[in-house]
């Protein structure tokens, strides 16, 4: 899970990380009010969005003064967003973060992760802050020093002073990093998150360190022991139909195709949109309806399927397991009576008490093809989509 | 011969009383596991499925002499189920639970690693070796004692192939879902190792997807060490950078883990990669003609 960098940076300052004085709007009638409480006399306005790249698509406004604070906040609340990360649509600024204006000395990189491939918590810094990371990593990967945290141990003080040093602290900032990544170790075993990133950790022209920006991921499969977490979950930033596909235990994602698909299991839902797209079609979705899928979930996910107005067809692929492919039949024929569907079904099951589910399908009537195997299902359905 | 399981491995069901436990313990009997046993805690004393119940694993060990255990506690105890295994000397634990903390599960691992005992999983179909012994969820009717050994990170992908290479009469020595959770227990290389010396073995399909570097190791060790045919299929060549498909693990982030880097490092091992899942069986007929 995704929380907003303001989010972010309250459980940053919650953990003793330092961040600006900085406050949330959410009505730009509190424009005035807010600005009188930070008291500063410039400000910085960002943009309360899941993705990166806010600065470049004129997400994060630098203002002089309270006209020009109420100008960009008024600008942005109730905007869409589009940057890098976002896709041509956007995503919503529901809410701006406003932040005194902090009179930098330098800019640095600090990232704490779990690294997969060694299976522990690994934390980088690099002296080229402000830069994606990745960026750096291709160009010049000695500039990314990494510190891979034991487990047992913890992390400890020498790690912290290594990578001080490394990015070139000096005095008592050694020891206020030292407190700082303490804190980001303790919010990473404590909160369950998988990634925190602070983009840039900046030295203050008065020497200080402090988070300039915030990215928190938090791991989902955690949440049921952070209750207060997962009350940060902000719908709104994702896709309507992926949300609403969560709410019925299904696993959907929008893609670009007009092919819909309805597969059991992720790994055979991802070789499925392969599939189509290697008989020259396109996907419309990823949809994993789960090992056990009953006949309220099919018809859910025809229906989540067919909000899509690109749709042309449907390619239904069952392997049953456990489940038996006859039940599912009993549930696309279920979904077909309740649902109004347009557009072609291509059907094929597999596996357990395929046969009977295929004869239940092919007695109804119903416009449905049924195919023999993985290679006619995706053909059927591209030649479906596509009028031939 | 087959690998890590057969007729005579001794095994046990942690959350053996549950809804969960109970159906798939009762389907592994029926297939013809020899299960000695289950554990919950607190039911120790009763018999479920005509079979003892301990409150504790180790109490499970010394009764029934176990060596294997499959796990099907919820994911908020499957850390301490797994870590519970491993300290009553069980050598093989198959963890089927799905949504296990990551941070948990890199603690697991520590532990693991000085315990020498084997994690297949989480979120894992787990093991069979047809005909013998069948150690998770997967249909055990589609199965077929054979040659081919599979390693897959996907569930119904591995059926895919299973039902492929019955069809083409090849069968399966032993098939090994390792799970689709980024941190996880046996991985690729080390179940190509176990395929590569076991005899009964003739080829090996592998079955892979996006995120991470399995894939590659995978590849180098083929390079290295491998001397059996390999057929591969790596899922997600469609999907988007950044978007999670269902599986924890499966994930692209930046430029690594994609498809298309996993596919050029298998095919410069020399191994064969299928473009289509519905060409696994007939890709490992043509490399053992070939």
């Amino acid at each position: 899970m995704h929380l907003h960098e303001h989010q972010a940076k309250q459980l940053f300052a919650d953990y003793g990380i330092p961040v600006p004085a900085g406050r949330v709007l959410t009505d730009p009638g509190d424009t005035a009010a807010v600005a009188a409480e930070l008291g500063a006399e410039a400000w910085v306005v960002k943009a309360q969005v899941h993705a990166g790249g806010r600065g470049k698509g004129g997400g994060v406004r630098r203002v002089v003064d309270i006209a020009g604070l109420e100008a960009a906040v008024t600008d942005l609340l109730g905007s869409r967003l589009v940057t890098r990360q976002t896709g041509p649509e956007g995503l919503p600024v529901n809410a701006v973060l406003v932040e005194q204006t902090v009179a930098l000395a330098r800019e640095c990189y600090l990232g704490m992760l779990v690294d997969r491939s060694r299976e522990r918590i690994v934390i980088m810094v690099s002296a080229s802050g402000g830069m994606d990371i990745e960026a750096v990593a291709a160009q010049d990967p000695e500039a990314i020093v990494t510190e891979v945290v034991t487990p047992a141990a913890g992390l400890q003080s020498y790690q912290c002073r290594n990578l001080a040093f490394a990015l070139g602290l000096e005095g008592k900032q050694i020891g206020l990093f030292t407190h700082l990544l303490n804190g980001a170790w303790r919010l990473m075993n404590e909160c369950d998150a998988g990634l925190i990133e602070i983009n840039p950790l900046v030295v203050t022209a008065a020497g200080e360190l402090l988070a300039l920006d915030a990215k928190l991921d938090l791991d989902d499969n955690a949440l049921f022991r952070h209750p207060a977490l997962a009350e940060l979950h902000d719908p709104g930033q994702e896709d309507t139909r992926e949300v609403e596909a969560r709410a019925h235990g299904l696993n959907y994602i929008t893609l670009d195709g007009n092919i819909a698909c309805m597969v059991n299991g992720a790994g055979l839902a991802m070789a499925t949109m392969d599939l189509i797209k290697l008989h020259g079609g396109e996907p419309a979705n990823f949809l994993d309806v789960g090992g056990t899928a009953t006949a309220e979930r099919v018809a859910e996910a025809f229906k989540l399927i067919l909000s899509d107005a690109h749709v042309r067809a449907i390619l239904v692929n069952i392997f049953g397991g456990i489940v038996r492919c006859d039940l599912i039949a009993e549930g696309i024929l279920q979904a077909l009576k309740e649902i109004d569907v347009r557009v072609p079904v291509v059907v094929r099951l597999e596996g357990t008490r395929a046969r009977e589910g295929l004869a239940l399908i092919e007695q109804t009537g119903l416009p449905i093809v049924t195919a023999a195997d993985l290679n006619e299902a995706a053909h059927q359905a591209v030649a479906a989509a596509t009028g031939n | 011969m087959s690998v890590l399981i057969d007729k005579n491995t001794r095994v046990i069901c942690q959350g053996f009383t549950g809804s969960q436990g109970s159906f798939h313990s009762e389907q592994a009997i029926a297939y013809g596991t020899c299960l000695v046993g289950g554990v919950t805690p607190g039911k120790g004393g009763q018999t479920h499925l005509g079979l003892p119940v301990f409150n504790t694993v180790q109490a499970a060990v010394q009764e029934t002499g176990a060596q294997a255990s499959m796990i099907y506690v919820p994911a908020a105890f499957a850390a301490d189920a797994i870590l519970e295994a491993a300290a009553a000397g069980i050598g093989l634990i198959v963890c089927i639970t799905e949504g296990i903390p990551v941070l948990d599960m890199l603690r697991v691992k520590a532990v693991l690693h000085d315990s020498g005992a084997r994690l297949i999983g989480p979120n894992c179909p787990g093991i069979i070796t047809p005909g013998a012994c069948k150690i998770g969820i997967m249909p055990g009717v589609i199965h077929t004692p054979g040659s081919i050994g599979i390693v897959s990170r996907s569930g119904t992908l591995t059926y895919e192939a299973v039902f492929q290479t019955t069809r083409s009469g090849l069968g399966q020595s032993t098939c090994i879902g390792m799970g689709g959770d980024p941190i996880h227990g046996l991985g690729f290389v080390e179940c190509l190792e176990l395929f590569e010396s076991d005899p009964k073995t003739r080829g090996i399909v592998l079955i892979g997807e996006i995120g991470g570097n399995d894939e590659e190791r995978a590849a180098d060790y083929i390079k290295a060490a491998v001397s059996k045919p390999v057929v591969a299929y790596i899922a997600g060549v469609t999907a988007p950078a950044g978007k999670r498909m269902g599986h924890a693990g499966a994930i692209i982030s930046g430029s690594q883990g994609t498809a298309a880097a996993k596919i050029a490092a298998l095919e410069a091992a020399g191994a064969t990669v299928v473009r289509s899942p519905a060409e696994i069986g007939a890709g490992m007929e043509a490399a053992l003609s070939g």
